[in-house]
């Protein structure tokens, strides 16, 4: 790192500072107490800043991790017939793809990596409201990542069943889904106490004259997530912990051989997950809404639509959770009561999509990275949220209820939306992090690789999907072969260009030019202060004295 | 930097620059929401299977021991009462005063996970604990659910309870070292808070569990 970065490595607010001077001082003629000096500088910092940082790097290590899973599932889907891995392997590989991408990586996701970095730069405050708290969430994460990873390793093998940890099966199973489940529960006490901090943070630390519609639409974004956080995960907690008191201890609620009913298990685990995707996909929709407005230079359309919308999203989403149940055996009535919701939800997702297409006309539109990325957002998550409303009827979801469309649709809108939403927000605030600019024309032939495998990868599931092909097997019928061999083929040139694109990003870190505070011209409180931000952020408080999204002159308010 | 927030006339003694009184506060209560709610899906299944088992969670609390149960339902009633005397106490500047109500308040927790010793105790050797013998061959499935609720929610409270102790005696060690004093309270009034959560809790599992009969 250059000098350049060095207001970064303030070494002040970290906790046990007596500990730290001391190693620092050793650090005068050792470089090996220097280089844990360093070290330490990082994971014992409160500073938000370096806090997402730490989610960056350990989130996507954990997601190279999956992808090289998904990388391995698709090889042995190349062909029908088995080509690499035995079937209990497979299963073990799907069931960790799942464990790994949902929980270490995109449920926290962008709100622990740039919400932590941004939301006091945004709302132009020093630190999160409880930054010994935001660090302190950050080891339950690591914990919690270290322990699902042990879980592979020890007593019974790699757990098996899938993600969602389905009773009876999953209170049966001998591989070790205790560990697995024990592992989830921390992670989402981490995510608890992060959305806790999010909340205080809002309420409390927003700058002098920025009322709640003078907020920047991530933060709404994020405050939407973080009520979702807060008020879901405890249940799935709780219902994680009765998984594992029914495997040690045989309380029976979710074990229908001693009167439990294992339909219970998932009316509770769903109570939370569907509100969970929406801590998938909210943050995404923020980011959107902030790039948008920077490379259209127009104000955003329908901010207060977007701000209430996100809202509406976070709210109605506590009420859908039986659409996952159609082919559980709920009742007829619940069955059309909850499609009818679920249709309900799709409105305020729509008010977004058409709020951000109404923000593009008649803008000077400007294709940098960023834009592409967020214009990728509306492509990829409208196929998404659209293949979405045959799952919500319950007469289509029957024919299509675990079958390979699921797979694709889920893929288009949580990496459709969720994973590009990040990777547009990396591009956008990489020089406001790092303080330098990666180059824009390698950017642009990653993308092009990323978006075309992209699209080979997950198209061909929907129409295997519609041909009957079931998920979660890890063989299929001839007739499969050709649009599996395509899949395989698009999943190559993804990972090629997210390879590329993060090579791109290194190189940008390591010998980029200096970006300045402000290379996007942009309105919000972020770029008021330099790149990187000092430690506390602004030399002295910032007052709000234009509007967030003011790229055509007045304060509209 | 805290300035920008609306302060409160704590902020100004506390040793913390950055402290936020209110801020504290919200945030604190927002962690309470996260609690209610993990119960919240403990009660949602004790409503599942007593709709499901009516019968059978008649006759199972009927086994319970009401005496103790209403006895601890006391206790923990009285532990609030003295935990709200320790602050205002603190408040008033009487340091000894505050810490003697904090140390009752202690002293019947330790009283509330005492009972519930003897209670659990008494079931284990009847036989009525998840897993057991006794209970999977010859009650019916109803009796089983229950006590496999009755054993997780009192169990979860009971957890509930322990960390609250510890909360509590951290809170005995600051305010003996003068850590929290009458114009720093926030942690104080936030493990009070908090008990009496763990308190409220309680008076909910009292009668579905051992008046359900
Ligand atoms: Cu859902």
């Amino acid at each position: 790192m250059g000098a350049g970065a060095k207001a970064f490595y303030h070494d002040d607010a970290v906790v046990f500072a007596g500990m730290f001077q001391a190693v620092k001082k050793a650090g005068k003629n050792s470089s090996v107490f220097r280089a844990i000096a360093w070290v330490l500088s990082w994971i014992l910092s409160t500073d938000h800043k370096r806090v997402g940082i730490l989610y960056f790097v350990a989130m996507f290590s954990f997601f190279s991790v999956a992808v090289s899973l998904g990388i391995m599932m698709r090889l042995e889907l190349f062909q029908s017939g088995q080509q690499f891995f035995e079937p209990k392997t497979y299963n073990a590989m799907f069931t960790l793809h799942g464990v790994i991408m949902t929980f270490l990586f995109i449920v926290p996701g962008i709100p622990a990596i740039f919400g932590n970095f941004l939301l006091p730069l945004q709302l132009g405050a020093a630190d999160v409201s409880m930054p010994r708290l935001n660090l302190a969430s950050w080891y339950m994460y690591i914990i919690g990542a270290i322990m699902a990873v042990v879980s592979l390793f020890s007593n019974g093998g790699a757990p098996d069943g899938g993600w969602t940890f389905y009773a009876p099966y999953s209170i049966q199973t001998q591989t070790n889904v205790s560990l697995a489940l024990v592992a989830a529960f921390t992670l989402g006490l981490s995510s608890i106490f992060t959305g806790m901090n999010f909340l205080t943070t809002i309420h409390r630390l927003k700058a002098p004259g920025m009322g709640w519609f003078d907020m920047p639409l991530f933060v709404w974004s994020l405050y939407a997530t973080a009520w979702i956080q807060v008020l879901a995960t405890p249940v799935v907690g709780i219902t994680l912990l009765l998984t594992v008191m029914e495997r040690t201890l045989q309380i029976g609620i979710f074990n229908p051989s001693l009167g439990g009913d294992p339909v219970l298990y998932q009316h509770m685990f769903w109570i939370y997950s569907h509100p969970v995707v929406y801590v998938m996909i909210l943050p995404a929709m923020g980011v959107i809404s902030d790039v948008l407005p920077v490379f259209a230079r127009r104000h955003i359309f329908g901010y207060k639509a977007i701000a209430y919308s996100t809202m509406a999203i976070a709210g109605s989403g506590y009420f859908v959770w039986a659409h996952h149940m159609f082919t559980s055996g709920i009742s007829d009535v619940a069955r059309l009561v909850f499609s009818f919701i679920t249709f309900l939800v799709a409105i305020p997702t729509a008010i977004k999509i058409f709020n951000w297409l109404a923000t593009l006309y008649r803008g000077s539109i400007q294709i940098d990275p960023p834009m592409l990325w967020a214009l990728t957002f509306l492509f990829t998550f409208s196929i998404g949220g659209l293949t979405g409303l045959a799952l919500g009827a319950v007469v289509t979801d029957i024919h299509l209820h675990d079958t390979y469309y699921v797979v694709g649709h889920f893929h288009y809108v949580m990496f459709g939306g969720g994973g590009v939403g990040m990777f547009a927000a990396l591009h956008h605030w990489f020089p406001k992090i790092t303080g330098r600019m990666y180059n824009f024309f390698h950017a642009k032939v990653s993308w092009f690789f990323f978006f075309v495998g992209f699209n080979m990868l997950y198209f061909p599931m929907l129409i295997l999907g519609v041909m009957g092909m079931p998920r979660r097997y890890h063989d299929y019928l001839p007739q499969y072969d050709f649009l599996n061999s395509v899949a395989t083929i698009g999943s190559w040139i993804m990972v090629f260009g997210i390879l590329y694109m993060f090579a791109n990003l290194l190189k940008g870190l390591l010998s980029g030019e200096k970006a300045g505070s402000n290379p996007w011209n942009a309105k919000t409180m972020e770029w008021e202060t330099q790149s990187p931000p000092v430690l506390h952020n602004f030399e002295k408080q910032p007052k709000m004295v234009h509007g967030p999204y003011d790229y055509e002159g007045e304060w509209v308010k | 930097m805290s300035s920008h927030a609306a302060s409160h006339p704590q902020d100004a003694h506390s040793d913390n620059p950055h402290a936020d009184y209110i801020g504290d506060k919200v945030g604190f209560w927002f962690f309470l929401y996260t609690e209610l709610v993990l119960f919240g899906g403990l009660f949602l299944g004790y409503f599942f299977y007593h709709m499901k088992y009516k019968e059978a969670f008649h006759e199972a609390g009927s086994h319970l021991n009401v005496f103790m149960g209403a006895g601890n339902t006391v206790v923990l009633l009285t532990s609030s009462l003295t935990m709200v005397m320790s602050l205002t106490a603190l408040q008033k500047r009487k340091k000894g005063l505050s810490l003697l109500y904090l140390g009752m308040t202690i002293l019947f927790a330790l009283a509330f996970m005492v009972v519930k010793y003897f209670e659990w105790g008494a079931k284990f050797s009847y036989g009525l604990y998840p897993g057991s013998e006794i209970l999977q061959s010859s009650h019916s499935d109803g009796v089983i659910i229950f006590y496999g609720l009755y054993f997780v929610m009192t169990g979860t409270h009971g957890v509930h309870v322990v960390l609250g102790l510890l909360a509590l005696s951290w809170m005995f060690v600051w305010v003996w070292q003068g850590k929290i004093h009458a114009d720093d309270y926030a942690y104080l009034e936030n493990v009070g808070l908090y008990w009496h959560l763990v308190d409220l809790i309680w008076i909910y599992l009292f009668p579905l569990l051992y008046l359900v009969a």
